[in-house]
């Protein structure tokens, strides 16, 4: 068995979950034997280091191999695609690169006579076009693809080998942009569904969204959800962090945009500060909202009590879940959302959306509307003030994430495959 | 001889409303939510069975017999918002084949933290069933049957019981049966009646199991088992839930039907009778001594008091109300002692079990929360309330001596 996977990120290409998601499927598919060639855009200008060493292609391909996933073939399309990126920012991002080449400032090989073409939707079909010909010359039984951005590659790859498609939905455009669609992002996640013969969402929430936005048919959709990578109690810190602190601090982690409804945690903020003093909110993230969220911390008078960190990696991660007391994701809509599990793997208890995947998985954490916020602000104030309820959220929700593995997701996405390819 | 000794419990528990860390006002239960399901039990169960009890008792003429133990805060809410329930449970009382046991007024878990609190809600419930029902209870049952040696020793001092009630759990009886009447260790007077579990689970939680092997269950078949107790056991205590008739097996099950036959074909059978648990005293002599140095409960498949107190969110809770015992008692303020003694219904620590996966199917039904933390925090929010009224209270009767002196000097 082998699957020929498209994706969209992988690390540490990080910005968002879906390259952790990616990483762990990749990798346990790996371990339960099952091969994968996983094809994904990288921006030519990248100054990420890499333990891949990845070749530019022009117009031919590269592979590596990555030495503890043995069954694992990487190939990368030369393509500024990025995840979480709009038609505007695509734009922006394509004329750096041009502006920086006409300097001469970019470096690594092989960038002369690359034809990037000016706008994401022609983008995604040079991306098709690309993945169609790197396919060619590879051996495969199925096409799982990731997300819109791979949608058309899926589906061109598979005319071209008359394989079986996988759609995996890991957001869609009504998570990203609420009821404001972008209509060409629709069109596409649209289509790759309903050509696509089967589709895997990542929680029923999303599967939800699937049938009744997309007009897919639920006997097509399969539940999938995500697993957790880091099954130990989060990392070891350098430099010990010793805080001494009389403040508590709760936490927001991620993107700052409308998506992860940063809005409605300054609110709970404003309420929680109304009966409690000794708390910082610190928002951990960048994103389009950023600024607004800065003026509107302001404006509610808490501006002193809310810090924001920008966006956060590695170490520093690691060292604001220690400080944590608390872990708060208000999402407006969550296809599945796997920093709570991260917060839970470092111990810190969590106050999750109602309107989010993991919240289905996820019996040990306080369950929220994000737009209540006179509750979210109940449920941080009682989680501050009430240490067994703190202990038993963070002791039982430790627990409780180390039985999320990929590996059993992995076997679902197997039986998917199998099921595939039993003729019919 | 078989004797078969039913004794039903009837509770409904007063559930709190949302309470937030916002609210201020002292109003803490969920009238509204409280009202319907009373009435709607009332309904599908308690109206329907009485009436049932009602015709097997007259049917019978005095052969058929059965034991209630009504708790304190299921009469209220009864008088509140199902007045008409409590008049078909006085036609059975004046049937003078019914039995009515002691139990504490607030289905608390009283005995556990505070033996004062514990006898005073004991005694008023023994006080409110004699005014009700014109019978003072003779027998005690204690919440959910938890019991020890201690209960014993204590329920036996106060003279006031022939008898208590406990589960009849393997690991308290070993080898011996729980068919006969036993004398509690460190007793000489009281008596001991232990539950007939796997009997009354057929009853009580297998009736209506379709994957259970002697489904469908008759009373015919039922009678049989019984029966073959003759020759090896005395009583058969078949101790349950009142919602088993209509609410946890719904009417469609048959449960109605089966308990309409039960006592015709259980009489089928010369040696067999019915008895109320304090008959039952009265008749057989104990035949060994229990020693129960460790608690035991009726609940799960521990038999213990991992339900109520399994968690750190659970001590926490029960640690914190009876903290306030004291202060509370010392305002005298019948409102706030109230409210601080429903706070005691056993329920809201039940509503706070995280032990999902075995049992967690039951906990689940009869929880009104979406999850254990939930309740959790609305009790906390509520005792939060209740300790700062409390504060207040004694505030103002600090501050009022030294207001008369004031008003005497102008």
């Amino acid at each position: 068995m082998r699957v020929f996977m498209l994706g969209w990120e992988f690390p540490p290409f990080i910005s968002g979950g879906l390259g952790t998601a990616c990483y762990g499927l990749t990798k346990a598919l790996d371990q339960l034997g099952i091969g994968v060639t996983f094809v994904l855009p990288r921006m030519v200008d990248s100054q990420y280091a890499t333990h891949v060493k990845l070749l530019c292609p022009g117009s031919k391909q590269s592979s590596e191999y990555i030495k503890e996933l043995k069954n694992v073939k990487f190939c990368t399309v030369s393509s500024p695609l990025q995840p979480y990126t709009t038609s505007d920012s695509y734009q922006r991002m394509v004329e750096e690169i041009l502006r920086r080449k006409q300097k001469g400032s970019t470096s690594g090989p092989g960038i002369g006579g690359l034809n990037y073409c000016g706008d994401m939707y022609s983008e995604v079909h040079r991306y098709a076009a690309m993945a169609a010909q790197l396919a060619e010359g590879e051996d495969f039984d199925v096409i799982h693809a990731h997300d819109w951005m791979t949608f058309l590659a899926g589906i061109t790859v598979a005319t071209l080998s008359g394989k079986p498609l996988i759609v995996h939905i890991h957001s869609t455009e009504f998570d990203r942009s609420g009821e404001n669609v972008n209509q060409m992002v629709y069109d596409i996640e649209r289509k790759g569904m309903h050509l696509a013969d089967r589709v895997v969402a990542v929680s029923n929430y999303t599967r939800n969204i699937i049938i009744e936005r997309y007009g897919v048919s639920p006997d097509k959709v399969d539940v999938v959800h995500n697993g957790s990578e880091n099954n130990g109690n989060g990392g070891w810190v350098s430099g010990d962090v010793d805080i001494k602190k009389g403040e508590k601090i709760v936490l927001f982690m991620g993107r700052i945009t409308m998506q992860k409804g940063p809005e409605y945690f300054l609110m709970a903020a404003k309420k929680v500060l109304e009966v409690m003093d000794n708390v910082k909110f610190v928002m951990a993230g960048s994103g389009d909202l950023m600024r607004k969220s800065i003026e509107m911390a302001a404006g509610l008078g808490i501006g002193h009590k809310v810090l924001f960190t920008g966006f956060l990696q590695g170490e520093a991660v690691q060292r604001i879940y220690k400080m944590a007391d608390l872990f708060v994701m208000p999402s407006v809509s969550e296809p599945f959302g796997l920093v709570p599990l991260e917060a839970l793997q470092n111990d810190v208890p969590v106050i999750i959306s109602k309107q989010s995947g993991v919240s289905e998985v996820l019996r040990h954490a306080l369950k929220v509307d994000f737009w209540d916020v006179n509750e979210i602000a109940n449920k941080i104030v009682a989680v501050l003030k009430y240490p067994p309820l703190e202990t038993t959220l963070r002791n039982y929700g430790n627990f409780e994430v180390r039985k999320l593995r990929w590996k059993d997701a992995a076997a679902k996405c197997a039986k998917i495959y199998a099921d595939m390819l039993i003729p019919v | 001889m078989a004797s078969v000794c039913f004794y039903f419990q009837v509770h409904q528990p007063q559930r709190l409303r949302h309470y937030t860390v916002f609210d201020r006002d002292e109003h803490y239960f969920d009238d509204y939510k409280n009202a319907s399901i009373c009435r709607k039990v009332a309904n599908k169960c308690y109206l329907p069975a009485n009436r049932m009890f009602l015709d097997l008792i007259r049917r019978y003429k005095g052969r058929f017999k059965i034991a209630y133990s009504l708790t304190g805060v299921l009469l209220e809410q009864l008088q509140a918002y199902s007045p008409e329930v409590l008049s078909t449970f006085d036609a059975l009382a004046q049937t003078g084949c019914v039995e009515f046991l002691g139990e504490t007024y607030y289905h608390s878990l009283s005995f556990l933290n505070s033996r004062n609190e514990f006898m005073e809600q004991v005694n008023k419930h023994l006080d409110t069933i004699e005014n009700l029902f014109g019978q003072r209870p003779r027998i005690f049952r204690n919440t959910e049957l938890i019991y020890n040696n201690d209960l014993a020793v204590l329920m036996e001092s106060t003279g006031k019981f022939d008898a208590i009630l406990a589960e009849g759990a393997d690991h308290i009886l070993g080898y011996r049966s729980p068919n006969f009447v036993y004398q509690p260790k460190g007793c000489q007077r009281l008596k001991l009646l232990l539950k007939n579990y796997a009997l009354s689970d057929d009853i009580a939680f297998r009736f209506s199991n379709r994957n259970w092997t002697e489904w469908p269950l008759t009373a015919e078949k039922f009678a049989q088992w019984v029966s073959s107790v003759n020759g090896n056991g005395q009583t058969v205590n078949l101790f349950m839930d009142y919602e088993t008739f209509g609410e946890h097996q719904w009417e469609d099950t048959g449960i109605f039907d089966f308990m309409r036959h039960l006592p015709e074909e259980i009489l089928k059978h010369p040696d067999n009778n019915f008895k109320t648990p304090s008959e039952v005293v009265d008749s057989y002599e104990a035949v060994g001594t229990i020693d129960v140095p460790h608690i035991v409960s009726w609940a799960d498949i521990e038999r213990d008091l991992s339900a109520w107190l399994g968690n750190p969110m659970q001590s926490n809770a029960f640690y914190e109300l009876y903290k306030l015992e004291k202060k509370i008692k010392k305002t005298g303020d019948e409102k706030l002692i109230a409210d601080w003694r429903k706070l005691q219904i056993s329920d809201h620590f039940y509503y706070m079990c995280t032990k999902y996966f075995s049992d967690g199917d039951v906990h689940k039904y009869f929880n009104p929360y979406d999850s254990p933390y939930d309740s959790y925090i609305n009790f906390m929010n509520v005792l939060d309330n209740l300790r700062g009224r409390c504060a207040r209270y004694q505030q103002q009767m600090q501050q009022a001596p030294q207001q008369q002196q004031l008003a005497c000097a102008v």
